[in-house]
C-alpha cells in the first residue's frame, strides 16, 4: 500500500512538473515546446519503446528458453555470458554504434533499444526455466508428459513470474534508454532533452525528462500488475510460506 | 508382470551401470531393488518405463516388449513415484493427483472423483486437501500425495524410487505400514528401489539384491536372511540378520498358551501352589470377562488375602500382528521378560517370552543346517 502512495505521489509530481514547464511558455529568448508537441513526442517515445520491447520479447524469450535445452549446454554459457557483459556496455555507446552503422533515425534507435532490452529477458528466461526443480520435470516426464507438455504445462508456468520480471526490468530501462536515442534523431522525449542540453536551458530539458520519468513509473506499475496476475496462485502461496519461516 | 532379459546399460561416459540383469516380477508382486548406492537400482527401474534407454537386452511388460510402445503411452500406464516427490508447485493437490487422468483426457468430473478417491485411500481428507497447494502440506503429506498421484489412472504397475526416503523415521515407518495396507487392497505389480535393508525386508515379497550393476541374489526376504548366497549378501544384510528376520514373523505365529492363568477372584494360596507345581515365576491375571489385567509373581503371594491387592498391571502388551522384532524390544523393556498378546477387546490370546523366540530361532537354524548338509551331499 505504501508503495502505491509513493508511486502515485511521484507520478503526480512528474506530471505536474511537465504541465508547469509547458505552461511557462518562454524562458528568456527561448520558447518552451507547445503542449501538442509534448504529447506527440510522448506518443512517439512509447512507440519506440513498444516496438523495441515487442521484438525483444519475441526473440529474447525463445532464445533464453532454447539456451536451457540440453543440446545447447555447450553454447548457453557463452550466450548468457554475452547477455551479462552486454548489459554493462553503456547505453550511450550502444546507441552511438547503432547510429553509426544504421544511420541516424528511428530505425537505428529501435534496433539498438531492442538488442539492449533483450539482454535481461534472455537472462531471466534462462534463469527462470533452469530454476525449475529437476525432480518436478522428472516426475512430469515419468508420468508420460511429452516434451511439449513438460514445457507448456510445467516449465513455462513455473518460470513465468521470473520471465515477466525480466520484461518489466527491460521495459523500464528501455524508457530511459529511448530518451538517449534522441541523440541520434529518433524523436521521442529525448528530442526535448537533447534540445534543452544543446541550448543550455534547464527548463527545456526538464520538460522532456519529467514525462519520461512519469512513463517509466506508469509502465513499471502496469507490468507489476501483469506479473501479479500471471503468477500461479500456488507459487504465491509458496512464497508466503517461505516468508513465514 | 515385468520381465527383464539380459539387460545391460552403459552410459555414454562409459559407466556400466547395469550388467546382464535377468529378473521377473510376477503380477501383484512387490519387488524391492536393494543394494548400496550406485549399484544400478535406479537405472534398472527407469529402464522399465524407458526414462533410460537400454543398451542391450529386452524388457517385457505383460509379455509385450516395451520398445513396441510409444514411450509416453507406456509411462501413462505405469505409476511413477520418486524420492524428491516432484509435486507440481503451481497446481493444487487434486490437479497433481489427476495428472495422468488429465493426460489421458478423462472428463473433468471423472478426474475430480478419482482424485477424491485416491486422497481417501492415502488417508487424507478430500474436503480439507483437494484445493490446497503442495507448499501447504507437510513432508509426509506431500509423500502421500506423491503416492496418490502415481496411482492416478489406476496403473497395473508401479515404479517407486525411494518414495519414503526423504522423511523422518517415524513418519516413514507409518507411511510404510499404510502403503502395505493399500497394496494388500490394490495388489499392484511393484518395482521399489531402496538402499535400506530394513525397508526392503518390511515391504518386499521379493528382494533383488544388486552389487556393481549385477544381480547377486533374488529371493523372498526370509530366504535372503536365512540363506545369504555369498559374503557380500551376508555383509549387506548385516550380522544382526537373525534379529532382522524377526520382523518377518508375527506374534500370533509363535505365541504359546500361558502355563498358568489366574482369575482375579481365585484364592492366593491355591494360585501359589499351582505356580509352584508348574515352576513359573509369573502368571497372567484375568478379570471375570477373561480380559487380561496384569501379572502376578509367586513370591508376592505370600500371606496376602486376595489377588486383587498384589497383581501388577502390565507395562506393555502386544497384538497378534505385532512383528516379532517389535515384540522382542517390548520384552526387553518390560520388567518380566514375558509379553501378553491380546486381541482388540483385551482378551488374552497367548504369551511370548525370550525362551519361545529362542526355540523358534533354534528350529530355523537346524532346518538351515539340514538343508546345507543336504545340498552339500548332492554336489
Ligand atoms: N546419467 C548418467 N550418466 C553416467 N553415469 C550415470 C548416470 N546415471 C547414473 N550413473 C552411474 O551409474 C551407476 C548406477 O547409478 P544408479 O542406477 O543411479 O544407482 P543407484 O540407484 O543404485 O544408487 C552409478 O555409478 C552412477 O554414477
Ligand atoms: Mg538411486
Amino acid at each position: 500500500m505504501r508503495r502505491y502512495v509513493i508511486l502515485f505521489t511521484l507520478l503526480v509530481l512528474f506530471v505536474g512538473v511537465t504541465i508547469w514547464m509547458t505552461a511557462i511558455q518562454q524562458v528568456g529568448m527561448f520558447k518552451m515546446f507547445p503542449p501538442g508537441k509534448v504529447v506527440r513526442e510522448t506518443i512517439k517515445h512509447l512507440q519506440i519503446v513498444g516496438a523495441a520491447e515487442a521484438i525483444a520479447i519475441g526473440i529474447g524469450v525463445p532464445v533464453g528458453f532454447i539456451a536451457t535445452r540440453r543440446a545447447m549446454r555447450f553454447v548457453s554459457p557463452v550466450l548468457v555470458g554475452i547477455a551479462n557483459v552486454g548489459q554493462t556496455v553503456p547505453t550511450l555507446a550502444f546507441i552511438g554504434i547503432a547510429g553509426a552503422v544504421l544511420g541516424m533515425g528511428y530505425r537505428a534507435a529501435v534496433v539498438a533499444l531492442f538488442i539492449y532490452a533483450m539482454l535481461p529477458i534472455i537472462r531471466n528466461t534462462y534463469a527462470g526455466i533452469n530454476s525449475v526443480d529437476p525432480a518436478v520435470k522428472e516426475a512430469a516426464q515419468g508420468m508420460g508428459m511429452s516434451r511439449a507438455q513438460v514445457t507448456w504445462r510445467v516449465e513455462l508456468p513455473l518460470a513465468r513470474p521470473v520471465i515477466i520480471a525480466g520484461i518489466r526490468t527491460s521495459t523500464v530501462v528501455n524508457v530511459g534508454t529511448a530518451a538517449v536515442a534522441g541523440m541520434i534523431g529518433a524523436g521521442g522525449l529525448g528530442e526535448l532533452i537533447v534540445t534543452g542540453i544543446a541550448v543550455r536551458v534547464t527548463q527545456l530539458t526538464v520538460q522532456g525528462a519529467a514525462p519520461t520519468a512519469a512513463l517509466a513509473i506508469i509502465l513499471d506499475s502496469l507490468l507489476g500488475e501483469v506479473e501479479n496476475v500471471l503468477t500461479p496462485r500456488g507459487l504465491k502461496v509458496m512464497k508466503e510460506k517461505q516468508w513465514q519461516q | 508382470m515385468i520381465r527383464l532379459e539380459n539387460v545391460y546399460k552403459t552410459y555414454p561416459d562409459g559407466t556400466e551401470a547395469v550388467k546382464d540383469l535377468n529378473l521377473e516380477i510376477s503380477k501383484g508382486e512387490f519387488c524391492v531393488f536393494l543394494g548400496p548406492s550406485g549399484c544400478g537400482k535406479t537405472t534398472s527401474m527407469k529402464m522399465i518405463n524407458r526414462l533410460i534407454s537400454l543398451t542391450s537386452g529386452k524388457i517385457y511388460v505383460d509379455d509385450k516388449d516395451i520398445m513396441s510402445f510409444n514411450p509416453n503411452e507406456l509411462r501413462r500406464n505405469i505409476g511413477y513415484a520418486i524420492q524428491n516427490i516432484g509435486l507440481f508447485p503451481h497446481l493444487t493437490v487434486w490437479e497433481n493427483i489427476a495428472t495422468v487422468p488429465m493426460l489421458k483426457k478423462w472428463s473433468k468430473q471423472k478426474q475430480l472423483d478419482r482424485a477424491e478417491e485416491l486422497l481417501e485411500l492415502v488417508g487424507m481428507d478430500p474436503s480439507v486437501f483437494m484445493y490446497r497447494y503442495p507448499s501447504e502440506l507437510s513432508g509426509g503429506q506431500q509423500q502421500r500425495v506423491g503416492v496418490a498421484r502415481s496411482l492416478g489412472a489406476d496403473p497395473d504397475i508401479l515404479l517407486m524410487d525411494e518414495p519414503f526416503g526423504a522423511i523422518d523415521p517415524i513418519t516413514r515407518s507409518k507411511l510404510q505400514d499404510e502403503f502395505l495396507k493399500i497394496q494388500a487392497k490394490i495388489k499392484k505389480t511393484i518395482a521399489f528401489v531402496t538402499h535400506d535393508i530394513e525397508e526392503a525386508i518390511k515391504m518386499g515379497d521379493k528382494i533383488a539384491l544388486m552389487k556393481a550393476g549385477r544381480l547377486v541374489q533374488y529371493d523372498d526376504p526370509a530366504t535372503l536372511l536365512t540363506y545369504p548366497k555369498d559374503e557380500f549378501v551376508r555383509n549387506f544384510v548385516g550380522a544382526d540378520r537373525v534379529l532382522k528376520g524377526l520382523r518377518l514373523y508375527k506374534a500370533k505365529d509363535v505365541m504359546k498358551e500361558p502355563p498358568v492363568t489366574v482369575k482375579i477372584d481365585e484364592d492366593p494360596a491355591r494360585v501359589k501352589k499351582r505356580m509352584e507345581e508348574s515352576n513359573t515365576k509369573w502368571s497372567m491375571v484375568t478379570d471375570e470377562k477373561d480380559r487380561f489385567i496384569g501379572w502376578i509373581a509367586s513370591d508376592d503371594i505370600k500371606g496376602s488375602k486376595s489377588i486383587k491387592e498384589i497383581y501388577k498391571p502390565p507395562t506393555v502388551t502386544a497384538g497378534p500382528d505385532t512383528p516379532l522384532n517389535e515384540a522382542l524390544s517390548m520384552m526387553i523393556n518390560s520388567t518380566i521378560g514375558t509379553l501378553a498378546i491380546l486381541d482388540e477387546d483385551g482378551k488374552m490370546l497367548g504369551v511370548l517370552s525370550f525362551d519361545i523366540i529362542r526355540d523358534m530361532l533354534g528350529q530355523e537354524e537346524s532346518e538351515q543346517q539340514k538343508e546345507t548338509k543336504a545340498s552339500g551331499e548332492k554336489s
